[in-house]
């Protein structure tokens, strides 16, 4: 065998791929429900840090800027290790699917709430200024004033962010989930080819391609109409 | 000024922003319908008395009360009682996310309650007397900064305000574009608007003012019919700084 029809043998042996093709679909199935479920409660609970943030009570704040730092600083595939083998010492089982999703979410949590936060401190104070001199109160100008452009300019941070954070799924693998990354593993553990991981590959750019292209095109769609 | 009580009444209003104290215990009555212009060197504190009588400031002491409102009482519904003192901004301050008939709208519809259609009903009516009724649709990028500034001036007396506060409206205008802002004014002033204006536009000062208040350090030097003022100053500063403005 000359090293060319190595190389293809193992990484894009048909045989082996044909094979393991049903398990790698299934793990993009799962990697998607996990990342969705990572993006809606990230982005959620980050939204919400920061709009309790801007109450600007001193106590809560600290707490919050505490946890967000926290969890900006931790590696997220400690974290992950920490709640699959740690959390059981103290009688809490987690799966491995929950361990990688609240670990995920709480780091996404983490770097949209800064990101949140700083849109919203971004918004000129003569927009809240305007706004409470026409009647309109602290939550009111909050929500129709203030959220509104503080969201326009964090749409390319939190798009990117976003997307390093939830390619952080193949970090499940580590824990047992048959994710993508887990289901190549696994296949190539199997047939003793690395051929698995190829599709495991092709099914990463499959699946966040069309979210990069995505996050371009809302960053296109909501600047400021000229 | 007529008999009747005030419609703005500040009294010995004190301000300090940690260790400047940049209000020295103002006083400022400003009767129904009037027009009080409010001058002085930069630093003088007229902005701050001005954002000091719709509360954008808190005085550190002293009673301000608008249209019969105690507007420094903690029990004061503080938005219900805005709505009744515009203000317009140097920098426009318009929401850059709606059009200029959204901008106008938002408050009638969230603060006084009004139905979509009846508050662009209303939004209308107050860019028509803008004269911007054909730009309603357009975004605040997509206006001049005259044009902003009447939609800001829109926003402010489509609530039907019965005092408007102008924070040198005009200061950020290409030259060309003030006229537009303050031809509205005078128009609003004809309308029997009470207005308290800070503005350096000393020819619409002469023209339009019943009194001009000159202030410098944290305190009113005098105030006075307009020709008095610019004519005969009475103090060194007022003349300074009168001199100083002409030569311009």
């Amino acid at each position: 065998m000359s090293g060319w029809e190595r190389f293809v043998d193992s990484f894009f042996n048909a045989r082996v791929m044909a094979q393991y093709l049903p398990k790698i679909i299934e793990g993009f199935g799962l990697t998607v429900v996990l990342a969705l479920l990572i993006i809606a409660a990230g982005l959620a609970l980050g939204l919400l840090l920061a709009l309790l943030r801007a109450f600007g009570i001193r106590p809560l704040n600290w707490l919050i800027i505490f946890t967000v730092d926290l969890f900006r600083a931790l590696p997220p595939l400690v974290i992950i290790v920490l709640l699959f083998f740690g959390l059981p010492n103290a009688g809490i089982e987690l799966s491995g699917f929950v361990a990688s999703w609240l670990s995920l979410t709480l780091v996404l949590m983490a770097f949209s709430e800064e990101i949140f936060w700083a849109g919203i401190t971004s918004v000129p104070k003569g927009q809240w200024e305007a706004a409470r001199s026409t009647g309109l109160g602290f939550v009111q100008t909050l929500g129709h004033v203030v959220l509104p452009q503080a969201l326009r300019i964090t749409i390319p941070p939190l798009t990117n962010r976003t997307i390093a954070i939830t390619k952080g799924t193949a970090l499940a693998s580590v824990v047992a989930v048959p994710d993508i990354l887990g289901a190549a593993n696994a296949g190539v553990s199997f047939s003793f080819n690395p051929s698995p991981l190829t599709l495991g590959a092709i099914a990463y750019l499959v699946l966040f391609f069309p979210v990069v292209v995505l996050g371009r095109w809302i960053e296109t769609r909501f600047a400021w109409k000229r | 000024m007529s008999a009747h009580a005030p419609i703005v009444d500040a009294r010995a209003i004190h301000k300090h922003f940690g260790h400047l104290h940049v209000l020295k215990g103002v006083d400022l009555q400003v009767a129904e319908k009037e027009l009080v212009f409010l001058i002085g060197p930069s630093g003088s504190g007229k902005s701050t008395l001005l954002r000091c009588l719709n509360r954008l400031e808190e005085p550190t002491s002293g009673s301000v009360i608008v249209d019969g409102i105690d507007m420094l009482d903690a029990r004061t519904d503080i938005n219900k009682a805005r709505q009744r003192i515009g203000m317009v901004f140097q920098s426009f301050n318009l929401y850059p996310h709606m059009t200029a008939l959204g901008n106008v709208a938002l408050a009638l519809r969230k603060v006084q309650g009004l139905g979509k259609a009846a508050a662009e009903a209303k939004a209308r009516a107050a860019l028509d007397r803008v004269h911007l009724a054909d730009r309603a649709d357009h975004y605040p990028l997509q206006l001049s900064g005259g044009q902003q500034q009447r939609v800001a001036i829109a926003r402010a007396i489509a609530l039907e305000p019965r005092v408007m506060l102008f924070d040198e409206p005009t200061s950020a205008l290409d030259p060309e574009l003030v006229g537009g802002v303050l031809a509205v004014m005078r128009e609003l002033r004809e309308d029997g608007m009470t207005m308290v204006v800070v503005s350096h536009e000393m020819g619409f000062a002469k023209a339009a003012a019943d009194r001009v208040v000159f202030m410098a350090d944290g305190a009113i030097v005098e105030q006075g019919v307009p020709a008095e003022i610019f004519a005969a100053p009475r103090h060194d500063r007022t003349r300074a700084f009168i001199s100083q403005i002409e030569r311009h």
